[in-house]
């Protein structure tokens, strides 16, 4: 354990009684003294504020038209298009049509700046600068990242700067928060409104206690992080989307524009585009569902899938799967055959050796609250 | 009362022992989701698995202390299982326990020998 790197923010997560956790190499808090339960609960009723300086923070320098096409051939989405300010979900894709990362991408102008995963960051870096050629792939180390989310989470940044309020979902400035420039974008993974706030890491730490100290906001753990982003039917990479998934198995053929289907100005020229292509046309084979367990125990990754009750062959798998707080009820995702993908198909899981039956769900479990 | 190393209680209750977890247990497991308790009138054998709990964080299997009959179980945990988190020591108890061998207490810790093996 003695190679964990600690973030800039260690030291208060310590004073605030975090439980601390390795996660992708870095000690992060898991939870605080709430406890992961009271905590994604107050995120949904207040505001949150998220350590996420794990995640990876990269520029993409260049000509911007030869940098954003660059781009989308690494990716099977409209980068081209993005207008400055703006941000939008992508996805690295390998040679067999699997997800190599998801992230976050935003025109800054004269750079992109993308947010990665930090279990992938180091090959997302090296296959991004081996596969555009020209483009100086840059990576930020010296800013933490910050997470406010909430429905309280607009009000509390607009106390140390009101020009947030301008901002709408995805939209992405430069805002001043505590003397420092912050990289500041309308976003989140919890499924409510929000912030994401890039900091130089010296003032990370006042931010974040300038932050905390507004009306409502708590500091929260990645357990809490988990349980809201998966009751907002958002993918957690290596679990619900990984090598071997694709985009359209995935059910995000949302973040690919028409621009780069079949029959779009720019369509293809991305890694494994027969495969995307093909099933965006003819339907994948199996599909990432919401699933709703019938009983109250929670049914977690791994838990194997059958069609009924009585059937012998696994026909697919749980990916993710947790107690939903805000639900009040167990909640999963998983991929089914496309045949019983449609919500309200009841299957049948095998938990600790008994079947129990889960109803195929619509995601998200929880409506998103987003300032469109 | 008596306690095991998988951090359970053992409280007797006339000819019957109450079983439940500890505080310090429940504090590891964080909030508890989930509970499925065996039916009253199973016989069940030291270390069977008869109590699962689920926490925000995992799943764990309660075992039988002692070999016997479940004669009762607390049904109120199934609608709202946070009372073990809540109460360990009190609202928030699993079953009771008929001993075959009352003598299988004896393998038990004390309290003080508890407190030990947790600090």
């Amino acid at each position: 354990m003695s190679d964990l790197i600690s973030l800039p923010l260690n030291d208060l997560h310590v004073e605030l009684g975090a439980k601390m956790v390795p996660f992708a190499g870095y000690s992060m808090p898991v939870q605080y003294a709430a406890g992961v339960m009271k905590e994604h609960l107050h995120t949904r009723a207040a505001a949150g504020l998220f350590d996420v300086s794990h995640m990876g923070q990269v520029l993409l320098k260049g000509d911007p038209r030869a940098v954003a096409l660059a781009f989308e051939a690494l990716m099977p989405v409209d980068v081209l298009g993005l207008p400055e300010g703006r941000q939008r979900y992508g996805l690295l894709t390998n040679d067999q049509g699997g997800i190599r990362d998801d992230l976050m991408f935003a025109n800054r102008g004269d750079h992109l700046y993308v947010v990665v995963n930090a279990a992938c960051k180091a090959d997302d870096i090296a296959h991004m600068g081996a596969g555009m050629p020209g483009v100086e792939v840059i990576e930020v180390t010296d800013r933490a990242l910050l997470a406010l989310q909430g429905p309280g989470a607009e009000a509390a940044l607009a106390a140390l700067n009101p020009a947030v309020t301008e901002m709408r979902f995805m939209d992405v400035r430069d805002v001043e928060l505590c003397g420092a420039t912050c990289w500041v974008s309308r976003s989140g993974y919890t499924g409510e409104d929000g912030f994401e706030i890039s900091v130089p890491e010296e003032a990370a730490e006042d931010l974040a206690r300038a932050l905390l100290a507004q009306d409502g906001v708590l500091p929260i753990g990645l357990g809490a992080r988990d349980s809201l982003r998966l009751e907002a039917g958002l993918c957690l990479y290596g679990h619900d989307i990984d090598m071997d998934t694709s985009p359209v198995e995935a059910a995000l053929t949302w973040a690919i524009q028409k621009v780069r289907r079949t029959g779009g100005d720019r369509a293809g020229g991305f890694p494994g585009a027969d495969r995307i292509l093909r099933e965006l046309a003819e339907g994948p084979a199996r599909k990432r569902v919401g699933l709703a367990p019938q009983g109250r125990a929670p049914m977690r990754e791994g838990v194997a899938l059958f069609a009924d009750d009585a059937a012998a062959d696994q026909i697919g798998t749980i990916t993710s799967g947790a107690f939903g707080p805000t639900v009040q009820a167990p909640v999963s995702m998983g991929y089914v055959p496309i045949d019983m993908a449609a919500p309200g198909t009841i299957i049948s899981a095998e938990l600790r050796g008994k079947r129990a039956p889960v109803t195929v769900a619509t995601l998200p479990f929880t409506p998103a609250n987003f300032k469109r | 009362m008596k306690f095991t190393e998988e951090h359970e209680w053992l409280r007797p209750e006339g000819d019957e022992i109450v079983v439940g977890i500890t505080e310090h247990a429940a504090e590891q497991l964080g909030d508890i989701v989930f509970v499925e308790l065996p039916e009253a009138g199973t016989e069940v054998s030291k270390d069977d698995e008869c109590v699962v709990i689920e926490s925000v964080k995992a799943a764990s299997d309660i075992l039988a202390p002692l070999d016997g009959e479940i004669t009762e179980v607390n049904e109120a945990l199934v609608n709202d299982p946070g009372k073990v988190g809540e109460d360990p020591l009190g609202d928030g108890w699993f079953f009771k326990i008929k001993p075959a061998d009352p003598s299988q207490m004896d393998d038990y810790m004390t309290e003080a020998e508890y407190q030990d093996m947790i600090s």
